[in-house]
């Protein structure tokens, strides 16, 4: 295959990959290191490195149509960005440690609990009862609704900012944006509304990707000729998602998109295991 | 208008998506000369050798970028895109100054050190 050939399929398939996960708001992230790993047998570190560049360009190109919209929080994003930055740190360096079969099975269980995570019905729990440690951080808001101004405010601030520092590892570790883990963190943990949580999310996003990005640098991660048809992919299908997402049926897609993601799981689960 | 954070996160999306732009912009033009020197040169990622230090240190990119060879144009496009969420934060560091919460002065500083000591830290 020739270098021309070669990059024009993977911006191709990016582009797909960008497209369905703007679509199904899983994020376009999560599905392309099984895709250069499994269909183009690209060594799993180049593929993370591809994949967090990608993460980064959809995240800060997205953040204008969110903050538009007004539901965004940047206390709490930034707040939390404290834990998702120090886990990040802490994931980029054992994904310069693990072995390449550990870092594929993780992968591969991230994979099926995030589809998990999207097929399941949830449960918006809104609360104004004044927790103190939120209180004192201003972990509060309010955001627009057909009835006026909903106010929130966080609870249970030390156990989302626990489980940040998870969703802050496996970004760092596998080159992804987290963005399922981070939405339960706000939505299930600190009972955040859901619009609140997956925009401040995505925000939160970039920042943490760019905690582990000098050192997968610095190891020799980003390897430019297979960075560039990745990113320049995956940020042109989810700008084109995005803006299709209005009349794009949401419900089939994310069905779809979730098999996908199942599929590719098992696949990755089963061929580290092989390789041990 | 006075500060507020509606108003620190429209100026920070605005330069968030500027960043973007232009480091799209950088990597499309590296990418296209990129092919274009070496479109029969056979493509090989499947062993896992490192990149070289032209394109994993920035004094690397910043040699490279002197002879404009594509591959380094491309690095460049990519630091300015890891420096654009960098950025972000420093913005907000800036914009609770303006506020004068001290509280978030101090929460954000945090964050962007933890950024900056990830991005210049050499072991």
């Amino acid at each position: 295959m020739t270098e021309l050939w070669f990059c024009i399929i993977i911006f191709v398939s990016s582009l797909g990959a960008g497209l369905l996960g703007a679509l199904s708001g899983l994020g376009g992230g999560v599905v392309i290191v099984p895709l250069l790993t499994i269909v183009f047998h690209v060594d799993i570190h180049y593929a993370i490195g591809a994949s967090l560049v990608s993460v980064i360009a959809t995240s800060s190109g997205a953040a204008a149509a969110y903050v538009r919209e007004g539901f965004s929080n940047i206390r709490i994003g930034m707040f939390l960005e404290i834990a998702t930055t120090f886990g990040a740190l802490f994931g980029a360096w054992l994904t310069t440690k693990a072995p390449t079969q550990i870092i594929g099975l993780i992968f591969g269980i991230v994979l099926l609990y995030s589809a998990y995570v999207s097929l399941k019905v949830k449960h918006e729990v809104i609360t104004q009862e004044a927790d103190a440690l939120a209180m004192k951080l201003r972990l509060l808001g309010s955001f627009p609704t057909e009835n006026g101004e909903q106010a929130y405010v966080g609870q249970r601030v030390p156990l989302g900012f626990g489980m940040m520092w998870m969703a802050g590892v496996l970004s760092g570790l596998l080159g992804i944006g987290s963005g399922a883990v981070k939405v339960i963190a706000m939505d299930q943990a600190m009972r955040l509304p859901f619009k609140v949580s997956t925009t401040t999310s995505n925000f939160m996003i970039g920042v943490t990707a760019a905690a582990s990005a000098g050192l997968y640098l610095r190891s020799g991660y980003l390897a430019p000729g297979l960075v560039m048809p990745v990113m320049l992919g995956v940020l042109g299908g989810s700008l084109i998602g995005s803006r299709l997402l209005v009349r794009a049926p949401v419900r089939t897609l994310k069905v779809v998109f979730s098999l996908l993601i199942i599929a590719m799981g098992i696949e990755m689960i089963i061929n580290s295991v092989r390789r041990m | 208008m006075s500060w507020n954070d509606k108003r620190i996160e429209i100026w920070v999306a605005i330069m968030l998506r500027t960043g973007v732009l232009i480091a799209a912009a950088m990597v499309l033009i590296g990418g296209v000369l990129y092919v274009a020197q070496s479109h029969d040169r056979p493509s090989d990622y499947r062993q896992f050798h490192g990149e070289p230090a032209q394109y994993s240190t920035l004094r690397g990119a910043a040699t490279g970028i002197r002879t404009l060879e594509p591959r380094s144009i491309i690095m460049l496009g990519l630091l300015v895109l890891i420096a654009t969420p960098v950025a972000r934060v420093g913005m907000c560091v800036a914009g609770f100054l303006l506020e004068r919460d001290r509280l978030y002065v101090g929460v954000s500083g945090l964050v962007l050190l933890i950024l900056l000591y990830s991005l210049f830290w050499h072991r």
